[in-house]
């Protein structure tokens, strides 16, 4: 049975890999429908192989670690291709591979008839297999490979529509911004390594107490930069709005469901070494808190039905880490999974809109489409009710969670701003749907002719979604700090920690967070649905307000001014080095050279063929007149042999003799 | 009694006879007798020092002298046929194929 759940390990990110193969090399070799087959089955057995697993973590109740490929080893360093599936990987494997097929399934209805479908499900497939090695590694290194794949294919699947000038800048910047995380996460590896001369999350974790608390500090916050990258929370948030540029499935897979919560991963699978530092824990939180109420704040005002979604998703990020800054985890990871649910649901039915409006997001040009899309109002209204944390549906019990966890420990600033986002998010949320789905249409003619419905293979993901959007939230974490999911992690995150709270608190603090979300759903209605002109009226009062939110605090411009400029202008200087001074002596050389050889060639040319012609000629001119004095006359011989002998004689006579 | 002197002023008058006839008659044959005077010259020359100094080995070496006159005489005259054959004449300043 062991060696059969091993096999099953293996095969989990195998499949979608042999897919990603299959595809990529042989993709355009064979139709449409065979290569969302491939993909959309591959992860399907994935997600089967998931639950076979899951169903032996939950029977042995132990995490087991499989060996695939002994990787590197030398020295003191070995790192393995290895495995390490306990019940935290299972949660995360169940929401990715679950999710993930539905999303796959989404897009073979979405993704009909776009150039590149292939590639787009190839990608998705490298996107599966890079964050099933992030969540099932065992060790940093494999961690690492998976956070810098799932960075690579949410590169290429932003720039899917690569030849958009808006999709490849985001693309870029999503790259760019996501390796600034990365260094930080780097430099955690190597503190890690330089400490414990290991890099297995079991061999680090069981001697974590060995850790100084500044050295804990340290890799923590280094940790925790390279989760703010990935999971976009202050100061690093700003590719994600942009990121919704891809494809939304895109967007509902890689930028709400699985990756951007590879940094809450992260954070939980190294809460060993975040507990051992309070400092650094007090960070995550304001960073938590901070970027939750700050998204939030400018979802109020966006006008993009996916960009409304990607602020909701930074906030909501931010919850997740305000939950594990305040040592909320299993809180934190039950919000992962309930978000993973209820915004995977909002995102495809956004998709299912905008499908449905032929390309349109602009919610101002909305409305009015409830009864022209039953099913898709529905369920985003479902996925609405979720987030805004009104029970008994998902979102809620997550959340509530959190907030209540804050309120009982007496972080109270952060249980206020955790009221204040949930506040805000209940009331975004709720304009959206009003603006989106009810009042007057605001379309113009030939889109609202062409409105339809989505077809079944779009909408039956949705409703899969829907309903773990009601019921997930129940499922997994009822009654609150109780449930089943606080059981199961309870081996990797350790007791959840109950507090002694009475009964009567606990209920409560749900009943505020009930209230609140009514009270932000009750503005909604009042603003975008009784009194349409009140908003209006409401945002040209306070229009400083309005604009600073409507340009998102002008972060990207700030850092425009701050960092991207400047680097542009050292890059242009350094260009200009580059091109003047470095070309230029190279340049030097290469014409010093060539004036040289000139010069010698001249030099070859002109004096040392000449001292050769010198003697050539002279030898000629002396053999030519030399010559003559052969004439063949025998009387010139003998005349010369006559006067040779009388020269001799003469020699012999006033020479040698005397 | 004739003097030593008088054989060699006779011989250098042939020697010198015999040289002018080589170097300024152009006929082959008369060049090639010119060159016979110039030898009998020398042998004249050795036969008087061998009185004089009373050495047989002069007189000898005349002797030999004139069997290679004979030789020289007979080679000679064999080219001047052989000569006269290809160009119809005997001038020597015509046979100037050996140069440069």
């Amino acid at each position: 049975m062991s060696d059969l759940t091993d096999f099953l390990i293996k095969l989990i990110p195998l499949l979608p890999l042999l897919a990603v193969i299959a595809n990529g090399l042989l993709g355009s070799r064979y139709s449409h429908e065979t290569a969302h087959r491939l993909a959309w089955g591959s992860v399907g057995l994935s997600f089967l192989c998931t639950i076979g697993v899951f169903a032996e973590i939950v029977k042995t109740g132990t995490a087991r670690e499989v060996i695939v490929y002994e990787w590197i080893f030398g020295g003191d360093l070995s790192i393995n291709l290895a495995f390490l599936v306990d019940s935290l990987t299972c949660m995360w494997l169940l929401v990715v591979t679950g999710v993930g097929f539905l999303i796959h399934v989404y897009s073979v209805g979405y993704m009909h008839g776009e150039t590149g479908f292939t590639r787009f499900f190839t990608y998705m497939n490298l996107f599966m297999v890079s964050m099933l090695l992030l969540v099932m590694g065992n060790n940093y290194v494999v961690l690492f490979i998976g956070w810098e794949g799932v960075g690579l294919c949410s590169y290429l699947l932003i720039g899917y529509y690569y030849d958009k000038t808006s999709a490849a800048k985001a693309a870029s910047k999503a790259f760019v911004v996501n390796r600034i995380g990365d260094a930080g996460f780097l430099l955690a590896i190597f503190l890690v390594f330089i400490h414990f001369k290991t890099l297995d999350y079991t061999k680090v974790f069981a001697q974590v107490s060995t850790l100084s608390p500044e050295m804990a500090t340290a890799i923590a916050l280094c940790l925790l930069v390279g989760a703010v990258g990935k999971s976009a929370q202050l100061p690093l948030h700003t590719w994600l709005p942009d990121a919704m540029e891809g494809p939304t499935p895109v967007s509902a897979l890689i930028h709400a469901a699985t990756m951007v919560t590879a940094g809450v991963y992260m954070i939980v699978r190294n809460h060993a070494i975040f507990d051992a530092s309070p400092m650094a824990m007090e960070v995550v939180a304001i960073v938590g808190g901070g970027t939750a109420l700050f998204a939030a704040t400018i979802g109020l005002v966006q006008t993009d039905i996916k960009r409304v979604l990607a602020y909701s998703t930074v906030s909501q990020l931010g919850y997740m880490f305000l939950g594990c800054g305040i040592g909320a985890y299993t809180a934190a990871v039950f919000h992962v999974i309930t978000h993973a649910f209820f915004k995977a649901l909002l995102f495809l039915s956004a998709g299912s809109v905008i499908h449905a409006l032929s390309g349109e997001q602009d919610i101002r040009k909305m409305g009015g489409l409830s009864q022209k899309i039953p099913w898709t109002f529905r369920l985003f209204l479902i996925g609405t009710i979720a987030i805004a944390g009104i029970p008994p549906l998902a979102g809620f019990w997550s959340k509530d969670e959190i907030m209540g966890h804050a309120f009982v420990t007496h972080n109270y600033p952060y249980y206020i701003v955790a009221a204040i986002g949930a506040l805000l998010t209940s009331f975004y949320m709720f304009r959206l749907t009003y603006l989106t789905f009810s009042g007057p249409s605001r379309m113009d003619h030939h889109t609202e002719e062409h409105v339809h419905e989505s077809p079944m293979v779009m909408i039956g993901p949705l409703m899969v979604l829907g309903i773990l959007s009601v019921l997930g939230g129940l499922a997994l974490g009822f009654p609150p700090e109780q449930g089943w999911l606080h059981h199961f992690l309870e081996p990797v995150v350790g007791a959840a920690g109950t507090h002694e709270v009475s009964t009567g608190l606990m209920v409560a603090l749900m009943g505020v967070a009930t209230a609140i979300a009514l009270l932000g759903w009750g503005l909604a209605h009042f603003l975008y649905h009784v009194d349409p002109s009140a908003a209006e009226t409401g945002a040209a009062r306070f229009s400083g307000v309005y604009r600073i939110l409507l340009n998102k605090y002008y972060v990207d411009e700030i850092y425009d001014f701050l960092f991207v400029e400047p680097l542009k202008r050292l890059g242009t200087l350094l260009d200009w080095f580059d091109r003047t001074i470095i070309d230029g002596l190279v340049r030097g050389v290469g014409r010093t050279a060539e004036w040289s050889s000139a010069a010698s060639t001249w030099i070859e040319k002109h004096i040392i063929y000449a001292g050769l012609n010198v003697i050539g000629y002279s030898n000629h001119l002396a053999a030519r007149e030399g010559r003559k004095v052969q004439s063949g006359m025998v009387h010139h011989y003998a005349g010369l042999i006559v006067a040779g002998i009388f020269l001799l004689a003469l020699v012999v006579q006033f020479i040698v003799q005397r | 009694m004739v003097p030593l002197s008088a054989y060699v002023a006779v011989s250098a008058i042939l020697f010198m006879t015999g040289l002018l006839g080589v170097l300024i008659r152009r006929n082959f044959i008369i060049v090639l007798m010119s060159v016979e005077i110039m030898m009998n010259a020398a042998n004249i020359n050795l036969v008087a020092f061998s009185h004089y100094l009373e050495s047989m080995s002069g007189q000898l070496v005349a002797l030999f002298n004139i069997a290679i006159a004979a030789g020289e005489a007979a080679v000679g005259l064999a080219i001047i046929v052989v000569v006269f054959r290809g160009k119809i004449s005997t001038n020597v300043d015509e046979m100037n194929l050996l140069k440069w």
